[in-house]
């Protein structure tokens, strides 16, 4: 076991875990951030998206001994991001949200694109959130609501 | 003598040529080493650059391969415009800078895809010759302006082809086949290669 220093949602926090640890399990199991959903656990679904370092990462495939200092955003803290507000209004509004279960890898990744790409074209939406699935297939809602999101962005 | 080698040479070659000439040693040592050695050596080379492990990124389509079977990467992954994915999936939204061996997930600085001008297949996925391969990475257009000594160091020091001689486990936790020379043959192969003038296999 080791302890590893991390800043989560801008706290500064401090865990012991094994080196090899996703993530994932850092936040939900020592962290109590339960936000953060495990969905396939490699990486193929993108339910345990947060941003490590302003990337969108698939925390289940990151083990904590390779997060190092680089800042930690889970959908607990996204909305006080202005872009992430506007994202989690929009999916809100627009009620995309049926099970709910991958949403906020969803909304973690669309909040990643609209950063980047205030205004996105379909193919820009397509290709970033080709990595996340919905099981309860809200796609159509999902880019509809990054679309509204993108209209309230300069 | 080097410039009967030179001559002597297939059309693809010219442009190792023109390395061998504007680097004095290189230009020495294709006198001293016998072509036939050169080719031995790129073969050697090749069989390295055709294994998954090096060839799963040099693709010609618009997504990585993964695995010994060189499939489609899953997770609908893209190439983007840089070969570094696209901006909510990025390659470095899962490989990290070092291998996971935890996870299953392999890492190296910067992971991305080569680019398209070193595509390494063709668009069906099927690999290209060693005649095309050599014709390829000898031509500055396409690698980005490296010459003898240039293809040296990044075979000796570029982070991504020293992940391939080290890959980690896959997420059974299994090693990952390795290609078939260390990395100490292949910077020697490499070398013995750029010393002869980088000869290439003609075209068939």
């Amino acid at each position: 076991m080791e302890t590893y220093e991390l800043t989560v949602n801008g706290r500064r926090t401090e865990v012991i875990a094994d080196p090899g640890t996703p993530l994932l399990w850092v936040l939900r199991d020592e962290l109590k951030m339960t936000g953060t959903k495990y969905g396939c656990g490699i990486g193929a679904c993108g339910a345990c998206t947060v941003h490590l370092g302003a990337i969108p990462t698939r925390s289940c495939a990151v083990p904590i001994s390779l997060v190092g200092s680089r800042p930690v955003v889970t959908i607990e803290g996204v909305g006080r991001d202005p872009v992430g507000r506007v994202v989690q209004d929009a999916w809100v509004s627009h009620d995309v949200v049926q099970c709910g279960y991958c949403q906020s890898g969803q909304i973690m990744t669309a909040v990643a694109l609209l950063k980047a790409i205030p205004k996105p074209t379909d193919a820009d939406v397509e290709q970033s959130m080709g990595g996340n699935l919905c099981r309860c297939a809200t796609y159509v809602r999902i880019r509809e609501a990054i679309q509204i999101a993108s209209g309230q962005l300069k | 003598m080097a410039l009967v080698l030179l001559l002597a040479w297939p059309p693809g070659c010219t442009a190792s040529g023109q390395a061998a000439h504007e680097n004095g040693p290189s230009a020495r040592a294709t006198s001293q080493a016998p072509q036939a050695e050169g080719l031995a050596a790129w073969n050697r080379i090749y069989s390295v650059l055709s294994h998954p492990r090096c060839i799963n990124c040099h693709t010609a389509t618009n997504y990585p391969q993964q695995g010994d079977d060189r499939h489609r990467h899953f997770a609908n992954v893209v190439r983007g415009a840089e070969g570094k994915g696209v901006v909510a999936l990025q390659c470095v939204s899962c490989h990290q800078e070092a291998n996971a061996d935890s996870t299953g997930v392999p890492g190296a600085h910067a992971w991305h895809l080569a680019p398209l001008s070193m595509k390494w297949q063709d668009g069906n996925d099927r690999i290209l010759s060693s005649a095309q391969v050599c014709g390829a990475i000898t031509d500055r257009s396409k690698n980005h302006d490296l010459d003898g000594p240039g293809l040296l160091k990044h075979h000796t020091d570029e982070p991504l082809v020293l992940w391939a001689f080290q890959p980690g486990r896959d997420i059974e936790g299994r090693p990952r086949a390795l290609p078939p020379l260390t990395h100490d043959q292949f910077v020697a192969a490499t070398r013995k290669w750029v010393d002869a003038g980088m000869p290439c296999p003609p075209i068939q």
